[in-house]
Formats: C-alpha cells, structure tokens, sequence
C-alpha cells in the first residue's frame, strides 16, 4: 500500500516544505512497509516530475485544467490517486495550499483528517499525532480512524528529506477532464513582491509590530534590520489589517507558522494568537518600551526601549 | 436567497486556557464563552449581503451542540440573524461529524450560500467548511478577505493565501470561508441582546435530520504547552549583537 506525499510546487520545482512531509512520510512507511509515492498536480510539469523524482517516485497529474490549484479539481484528483492506490495516508505541508484542498479530499474519500502535526508516535499499533489546539496554548494527542488518514505536518517541526541514490519512477496520472468539476474560476494572484527569503524557510525572522506607522517606516526598521540579518520580514495582524503590510507576512495563528533560528520581535506586545506563530523558534530577541510587555516572557533575549532609537543601532552594531 | 452561518461556541479569546490535570479537557466550570470570532465575521459579512440585496435575503444561524449553544445563537440573533436553528447534539465533534451534519442542514435548509469561519478558536482544523463542500459538491472559497457580486448568482472572492491574495470566480450554491480581514463584526446591542432571549430557536436532532455523525478524530489527551525560556535582559543593542554571535551563535 502506498503513503501518498502531495507536494505543493511554484511550476519549476517543488516547495521545499513538502520534503519535511517527505521526511514523515517516510519514516512511516519504514514502521509500516508501504511504498511512498509522490503526487504533483499542474500544467506543464516536466520539470516539477524531475525535480521531485529525485527524492520518490512520483506520480504526475499534468493537464491545462490543472494549471491553477483550484480546491475541486485538486481534491478530486488527490481522492482519485488515493484510491487507485489504496493509499493508508496522505500528507502534506501545512499551507493554505493543502488547507484547501486536502479536507476536500478527505471528505470525498469518507476520511479522518489531523492538520498541523507536529510530532507523532505509534502506540498499541495506532498513530499518535501531535497537533496543536488553543492557539498553541495546547497540544492535542490524536488519533484518526479509517483509513486513509489525511494529515498535514509542520515543515518546521521536521527535517528535510534527502535525495535518493537513483531517481524515482516517474508514472503519469491520466487526467479525464470530462469528470472534472468545473466550479471555480482563476483569475489571479497578488502579492508584494519580495527578495527577502520565505518567511517559513528562513533561518532569521524580524517581525513588526504596532508602532510602525507606514509601509515606510515598516520597510526603514523592520526591512532593514531583517536585510542586515540576511532575514524574512513578518508582522503582526495589527500591521496587515491596518493594510502596513500584506497578509502573507502575518505570523500567527491564522498566519504562518514559522520556527527559525532566531526571530526578532519589534514592538509586539506577545498576544497569545501572534505567539503560536513563532514560540518555537530556537533564539528570541524582544526589544520593546514597555518592560512589562509579555512578549518578555517567552524571549531569550530582552531589550527594553523605543524601537525607532533601537533598530539603526542594531543595525551599526551588525555592521561592525 | 438563503445563507446559513454555521457559529460554534467557543471559550473567549480573553480567556487562559487551563488543562485539566487529566488530560482529559480543558478547566471549562468558570470560562466565558464566545461566537467563533471566524463565526461572527461570516454572520456580519451576511447581514452586510442582506443589507445590500434587500429583504429577500434570509441569515440563519446554525449551532450544533447542546442547550448552552443557545447562548451565542441568541447573540447571531441580536446582530441581526432572521432565524437561529440548533442541532441538538451532545457527543464531541470534530471537523467531520460537523460536516456531516451541516450537509444533512443544507439538504433541508436549501440555502444558497454557507458562509463559515475558516478555523474554530478552539481547535483550530480548519477544516469543516472545506469538507462541507466537498460532501455537497459545491464550490469552495476558503479564507475570505473580500467577497462581492459580479451577478446575482456568481461572486468573485479575495482568497488570503501563503502566496498572496488570490481571487476567483464562483456560482452558488457555494460553501464560503471568512478570514478576519473580511470584515469587523457588529456589536449585539444590549436592547438587542434582550429582545433576542424572547425570540425562537428552532431545535432538531440529529435523528431527525437523519445523521448520526460519527466523529474520526480521537482525543487521547490535552497537554498545557509551556514555554521554559528566561529571559535575559540585555542593556544595549552592542550588548545584544554581542550575545547573539558569540552566546547564541545564531548570528
Ligand atoms: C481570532 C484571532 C486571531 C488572531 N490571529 C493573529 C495572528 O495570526 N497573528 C497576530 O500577530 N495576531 C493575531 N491576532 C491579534 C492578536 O490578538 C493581537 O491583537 C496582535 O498580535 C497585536 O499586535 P501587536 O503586538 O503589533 O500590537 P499591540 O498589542 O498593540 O502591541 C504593540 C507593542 O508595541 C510596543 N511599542 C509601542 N511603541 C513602541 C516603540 N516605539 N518601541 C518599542 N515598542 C513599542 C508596546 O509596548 C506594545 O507591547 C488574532 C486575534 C484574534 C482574536
């Protein structure tokens, strides 16, 4: 039986979160001896299959209707890849992409699904997930019945699959595109555009909070110190809402999940909801004026005072 | 036009959750409860659609749950929802007993639009919504940010994505959920409120409905996540950088 890993791509690669579900994938098969099988979805994938073929085989849904990930088409194929394959489990990272889609999937194949896993166990012969609940104030031990399970993982929660010796086999998922549904239509993407690293994949973070005022001012302290540190940028809701910066920079529970090596927080307050965002990366540097701020509480590193005096001295300082 | 607004109790966002010593849940004797915050932003957002399109739109919100659900289906009610319908269900749910059963709802509801939170403050799935249509085979837009008309039975949603905001076009009937950008949810007002405890809320139990939604998703235990950090004060930004490269070594 298979352990289907489904691997979100930007067209010429695939997304380097979906290694880490690779990375669980595998390690379940080891327990289990099922096969792992990749599963890439698109138009035009000939070098999504290469790439990915490096790491599993893969099985490849290339076809014009696919070439925006739409949740009906996408759930549909991932169901129907799952039951020709008889497949125990279906992973993937913890994106909005697979947050999309994946419940779909799981609902089509009458499945249990656990999102956000962090860590697992196998007892009595049953899985244990990890998953937080409670913004993070809480981590549930679950267990799904039936099978398939859908489960999405944390990429930050787990290492990143390695290549293999030889590439995998490459298997073309016939698409029938008269049984496609047809319920919604693409029309675009908008993003700020960005050379900063991924926010989920960088080793830095520096994140915003309330007191930057403007875009500006946002990109002069928080976009300078996160360039000084070779960093992402992130913020808090109050910066995206009072439209200072693009959602896709939110860190949090509605927003992403990151876990770097070192994360600093520029004048958050620590609210519980941006907390579960970045609690777990390894170092914390706080800087904020009030020392009384509970964002203190989880740092590693404290720095009472005005981030406006703070950040070009930190700044100067790396320079040196 | 009909849209139905799924909202679930949940423990206020003020609140610290406590695990209880066995595992077992959370310390729920003395929480305050509250619509989903994701709930409310789906029922402003319909009011907001009845208040466009005029009076030929009906809100109902939903609760699955037992008889304290009320409480905050007297709130939808206050905000302004026509009808408030209550599932009687006492079990645990999970994302897909929910589904189940608002795909039983729908089946007799025959709504044109479900608009949902897209995760419950509590156990944050993020995943009823989605489920829901795919069991109706409905369309979906998840994460809502911005939902308008194009024409009367087509709309074109924001999406918030990891990527950046996407839109897409989608015929109702259509299962919608709401991210907190797409709106700021009215207050119930205090006359509201008290109007709201006279009126109606119509119950149905799953028998009826002809569901017996089954959850999949166990909850061995509940640990409490405590973060075991102290924190070091440091005096100036020298200082600091100095840590961080030679301390931590993160730098
Ligand atoms: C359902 C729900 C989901 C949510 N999801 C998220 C989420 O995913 N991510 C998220 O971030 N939030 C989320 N929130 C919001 C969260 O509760 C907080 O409101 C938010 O994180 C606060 O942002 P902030 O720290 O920037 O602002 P504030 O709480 O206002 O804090 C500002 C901080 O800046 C400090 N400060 C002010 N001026 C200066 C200065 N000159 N120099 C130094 N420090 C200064 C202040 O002392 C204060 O500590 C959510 C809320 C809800 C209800």
């Amino acid at each position: 039986m298979t352990i289907l890993a489904v691997a979100e791509h930007d067209g010429t690669q695939v997304r380097s979160g979906a290694y880490s579900a690779l990375t669980v994938a595998r390690d379940l098969a080891k327990n289990s001896g099922d096969n792992v099988e990749l599963l890439v979805l698109g138009s035009g994938l000939d070098s999504v299959a290469a790439d990915a073929s490096r790491f599993a085989p893969v099985i490849v849904a290339d076809h014009p209707l696919l070439a925006n990930p739409t949740a009906d088409r996408y759930a549909r194929i991932i169901a129907n890849v799952a039951k020709a394959r008889d497949a125990v489990s279906i992973i993937a990272n913890s994106t909005t992409f697979a947050k999309d889609i994946l419940p779909r999937a799981a609902a089509l194949l009458n499945a249990a699904m656990a999102g956000d896993v962090t860590g697992y166990s196998v007892g009595n012969g049953e899985l244990l997930l990890r998953r937080p609940m409670y913004a993070g104030a809480a981590m549930a031990v679950v267990t799904l019945s039936g099978q398939p399970q859908v489960i999405t993982v944390r990429a930050s929660a787990f290492p990143s699959a390695g290549p293999l010796d030889q590439p995998g086999e490459r298997t073309v998922w016939n698409v029938d595109a008269s049984t496609l549904p047809n319920h919604s239509e693409y029309v675009g993407l908008e993003s700020r555009p960005t050379l900063r690293p991924e926010l989920t994949e960088a080793r830095v973070v520096v994140s915003g909070g309330r007191p930057f005022r403007t875009s500006e001012e946002f990109e002069n302290y928080v976009g300078r110190l996160a360039d000084a540190l070779n960093g992402a940028a992130g913020c808090t809701r109050a910066l995206v809402d009072a439209g200072i910066a693009p959602n896709e920079w939110q860190v949090g529970q509605t927003g992403k999940v990151v876990a770097p090596q070192l994360y600093v927080a520029l004048g958050i307050s620590g609210a519980v909801q941006h907390l579960a965002g970045m609690k777990n990366s390894r170092v914390v540097v706080a800087v904020n004026s009030d020392p009384e701020a509970p964002m203190f509480s989880i740092a590693t590193y404290g720095l009472v005072g005005d981030v406006r005096q703070i950040v070009p001295e930190l700044i100067r300082e790396l320079g040196k | 036009m009909k849209i139905l607004v799924p909202t679930k109790r949940v423990p206020s966002t003020d609140e610290r959750v406590r695990i209880r010593p066995d595992g077992s849940g959370i310390e729920d004797a003395s929480l305050a409860y509250m619509i989903n915050p994701f709930d409310a932003i789906a029922l402003e957002e319909a009011l907001q659609i009845r208040e466009q399109r005029g009076s030929n739109v009906e809100v109902t919100a939903i609760g699955i749950g037992n008889a304290d659900f009320e409480s905050e289906l007297r709130t939808a009610l206050a905000m302004g929802a026509d009808r408030a319908l209550r599932v009687d269900f006492d079990g645990c749910h999970d994302p897909w007993s929910v589904a189940q059963t608002l795909a039983a709802v729908v089946r007799r509801e025959k709504p044109d639009l479900v608009l949902m939170g897209k995760q419950a403050v509590d156990d944050d799935a993020n995943q009823a919504g989605q489920m829901l249509a795919g069991l109706l085979d409905w369309p979906q837009a998840t994460f809502a940010s911005k939902i308008e008309f194009v024409e009367p039975a087509r709309l074109s949603v924001a999406r918030e994505t990891d990527r950046g905001l996407e839109t897409i076009l989608i015929r109702l009937p259509a299962v919608i959920t709401t991210d907190l950008r797409l709106n700021e949810p009215r207050y119930a007002s205090l006359p509201a409120l008290m109007k709201a405890k006279k009126r109606p809320i119509e119950t149905i139990s799953c028998q009826d409905l002809g569901v017996s939604p089954e959850p999949k998703v166990r909850l061995v235990r509940l640990e409490q996540v405590t973060i075991d950090r102290t924190c070091e004060r440091v005096a100036d930004a020298a200082e600091l950088v100095h840590k961080l490269r030679y301390e931590a070594k993160v730098i």
